[in-house]
């Protein structure tokens, strides 16, 4: 019997479907069976990230309203074994599927699979009702934005009251070196405010924008360093203990430029 | 020089735009987190000046009502100059 897990934010745009792509591509690459789900209808996103779109014949509403069966719809990973994707609907809008199709349908997945991921849509209407329904645990994903935090609360707020208790917090896009020069939130920051635990810090990496447009999950590429981030996180789920990164490392010339006049601080 | 210096590397704590966003974003969770909307704690606020008044005679201007976080809980802080402490010419007035 697998977990459900949703990957929620409330603001859009904060990297849910990476995250859902990612950690479940480094999930599988962990050799576990992982179901991807796209509860996104009618702004589906990933298919694209992990580069199966042009593989989609049924999707998530063809299985709920009965036109075909579960096994049909969901689409096999090439890459790897133990990956499957059940594409969200593109020409359907949030009303056509219901908290209790969802429920039935994680339930059914759970079976089959050791991880359920669940992309979850931006905001808190009937897509975040939707996405949630069915599942055990939440992974809420924020990035180091008053707007993003805000709202992240929010989520948090309302996943407790679906009795998701065992949330925990992803902030992406972290650029380091502007936390150092006190122009970005840093991650205790975030923490402070936020009342849930952390499961991984993931720094804001060019080769995110690369990999999507590749659709190829960055967990794929040992040299990106959010990828690094996105595996470290898989790990964790899995129960173990992997250190944080030190995102301090590669920032350009300041951090050297610093160590050589003997200014570096103990932040 | 050293100033210069600090400048130079990022080390300006004065205009660190990370402060002014955690505050802000410290504020605005207090406030969603009760749904005290501003008009409510402005009603309050001013509710508050007219019982205030019947026994002290109070600087409503300087008058400040705010919900603040300690901690785990949320908590009402009121900070009222008193200017003058009124001789009370009638009973005090007794909620039933």
């Amino acid at each position: 019997m697998g977990e459900v897990v949703v990957v929620t934010s409330g603001k859009g745009g904060v990297g849910k479907t990476t995250a859902t792509a990612n950690i479940g591509t480094a999930l599988a690459a962990l050799g576990k069976r992982v179901a991807l789900v796209d509860t996104d209808i009618g702004l589906r996103k990933l298919d694209l990230v992990l580069g199966l779109e042009n593989r989609i014949v049924f999707h998530l509403i063809d299985v709920t309203s009965g036109n075909c069966q579960l096994k049909q719809a969901l689409i096999r990973d090439k890459r790897l074994d133990g990956l499957y994707f059940l594409p969200a609907a593109q020409t359907r809008d949030k009303t056509a599927v219901t908290p209790e199709q969802m429920r039935e349908l994680s339930a059914q997945l759970k079976q089959d699979f050791d991880y359920v991921l669940i992309d979850c849509p931006a905001g808190i209407e009937q897509g975040f009702k939707n996405a949630v329904a069915g599942a055990d645990r939440a992974l809420v994903v924020t990035n180091p934005e008053i707007s993003a935090v805000r709202d992240a609360d929010r989520i948090i707020g309302l996943l407790e009251a679906s009795e998701i208790t065992n949330s925990r917090l992803i902030v992406n896009r972290i650029r380091p070196n502007m936390v150092k020069r006190g122009n970005m939130l840093d991650v205790e920051d975030i923490l402070d405010n936020l009342r849930i635990d952390l499961i991984g810090v993931v720094p804001e990496d060019e080769k995110i924008l690369i990999s999507t447009n590749r659709g190829e999950p960055a967990v794929l590429d040992s040299s990106s360093r959010a990828g690094q981030a996105f595996r470290n996180i898989a790990r964790r789920i899995l129960g173990e203990e992997v250190p944080f990164l030190n995102l301090e490392a590669n920032e350009g010339w300041r951090p050297w430029f610093r160590r050589i006049f003997g200014l570096s601080n103990a932040r | 020089m050293l100033e210069f210096l600090m400048r130079f590397l990022g080390r300006d704590p004065a205009s660190s735009s990370k402060n002014i966003a955690r505050e802000r974003l410290r504020l605005v969770l207090v406030h969603d987190r009760v749904n005290v909307s501003p008009e409510v704690l402005e009603s309050l606020k001013e509710e508050l000046i007219q019982v205030i008044s019947h026994y002290m005679e109070i600087d409503e201007d300087a008058l400040e009502v705010s919900l603040n976080q300690a901690d785990n809980s949320v908590a009402l802080m009121a900070n009222i100059p008193v200017l003058r402490v009124k001789r009370l010419t009638r009973e005090p007035v007794t909620p039933r």
